[in-house]
């Protein structure tokens, strides 16, 4: 599993990383975390609010930070 | 593109952190419904209780006179800080409903196929409500561009968002009146959109970084399906992190205004930022670039100046300029911006702050 959390390094995206990251560990599952912060990358995925987080290229979240529970249900 | 990291930015745009999605169904949104409106009813039962109650503290419990500096200074704020953060509560409750309408993504493909003016206008207002924040500032640039939204009416979204939101306007009510906050939200969109459309006539997009002009975004996301429930959740999240991020600014701005209420003002500030000086009003927009705060820091510091006795005017230049034009958030536009389309939107948003501030230096 890939999960991508993009953002350009806000204290909102900071917080995505950190949930997407405790939800992973929690559900004890093996993924590739990345951070993505070259916003012409971002755009590719059509994404222009950050932060968002795409799980094998499908666009989970945008222009929020998901909490804990939310990255824990797209990860079942 | 990675160097965004140690930029502070003051998120006003109200994007919960822990925004539950998914989930719930139609189910129980009617018992959420009736618990609202029993809400409303008690919070204005409640507000209405603010006065009789400030001065039942000030003058019958504390045994203060009320026509001591103490006594109303007192009574104003045992009044005012609680009515302000109740204001403050609905609104930004209510402006989180909508928001959970109005995202960026919404906003972006309703003015794609607007043209000029009516776009301008359309984008300072939209600017109010949707979700903005200065670090997303250049994805949402990059998002306009590639929707086809011209340059002009972009800047237009981009100078109201920060500059004109709820919770300034709502502090500016609760603190100096309806006629100020009518004022500022008049004046501050009329700048959004005419400076947009100047700077849409200066033919700018050449200076627009050429990265940006190449880029081919992906089609945009759906967003995921919200439920009435979500958008409740939505919005009560949105009430817990703007509330208390700004309730301090809300207390300090009610301690000075306090003090200004029980101890006549002096005025000292009426020779150098009164309407009399010509040159307050360029040094006060002057001043207000290097300054970066949110709205709600810069009211307590407005109150005190109005209450020193400068000139209105001056003021709301100074207010003006600390929110849409600051340092940091030149730095994050410089990404995607060349130098001179910087210095064409500094200089046309500080001409128009100039020409707010000495109009009403000149009326009232």
């Amino acid at each position: 599993m890939k999960i991508l959390v993009m953002g350009p390094g806000c204290p909102k995206c900071e917080q995505a990383e950190k949930n997407v990251r405790e939800a992973v560990a929690e559900a004890g599952i093996a993924a590739d975390i990345q951070k993505v912060k070259d916003f012409q990358e971002i755009a590719k995925y059509g994404v222009f609010s950050t932060p968002a987080v795409v799980i094998d290229g499908e666009v989970k979240v945008v222009g929020k930070a998901p909490s804990k529970k939310d990255v824990l249900s797209w990860l079942k | 593109m990675s160097e965004q990291n140690n930029i502070s930015c003051a998120c006003e745009g109200g994007e919960p952190t822990a925004a539950e999605t998914g989930g719930g169904t139609g189910k129980g949104v009617g018992r959420i419904l009736v618990l609202q409106i029993l809400a409303v009813a008690a919070w204005y039962a409640l507000y209405l209780q603010l006065l009789p109650f400030s001065e039942w503290f000030a003058y019958g419990l504390l045994g203060l006179d009320p026509a001591s500096h103490l006594g109303s200074a007192v009574q104003f704020f045992v009044y005012d800080t609680p009515k302000v953060l109740m204001l403050l509560l609905l609104v930004v409750y209510g402006v989180g409903i909508l928001r959970s309408f109005v995202t960026v993504n919404w906003t972006r493909s309703f003015l794609a196929g607007k043209r000029e003016s009516a776009g301008n206008v359309l984008a300072a207002l939209l600017g109010v409500v949707t979700p903005f924040c200065s670090c997303s500032a250049v994805p949402l640039f990059i998002g306009f561009m590639t929707a086809g939204i011209p340059l002009g009416v972009t800047f237009s979204f981009l100078i109201a968002a920060p500059m004109v939101n709820e919770i300034a306007l709502v502090l500016l009510y609760g603190l100096l009146g309806w006629k100020i906050a009518a004022l500022y939200f008049a004046t501050g969109i009329s700048i959004a959109v005419v400076a947009g459309w100047v700077m849409g006539r200066m033919r700018l997009e050449p200076y627009v970084e050429d990265w940006v002009r190449e880029i081919r975004a992906g089609e945009a996301t759906d967003e995921p399906h919200m439920t009435w429930k979500d958008r409740f959740t939505y919005a009560l999240d949105s009430v817990r992190d703007i509330v208390g991020r700004v309730w301090k600014y809300v207390v300090l701005g009610i301690a000075v205004g306090a003090a200004i209420h029980g101890y006549v003002p002096e005025g000292e500030l009426a020779g150098i930022m009164g309407s009399e000086a010509w040159w307050s009003v360029p040094l006060s927009v002057l001043l207000g670039i290097p300054m970066y705060t949110n709205a709600a820091g810069v009211i307590p510091v407005v109150e005190a100046l109005l209450g020193k006795g400068a000139a209105l005017g001056t003021t709301l230049a100074f207010m003006m300029s600390v929110i849409a034009l600051s340092f940091p958030e030149m730095v994050i536009l410089r990404k995607v911006l060349k130098p001179r389309l910087i210095a064409a939107f500094i200089l046309v948003v500080g001409c128009g702050i100039l020409i707010v501030g000495y109009l009403f230096n000149a009326i009232i």
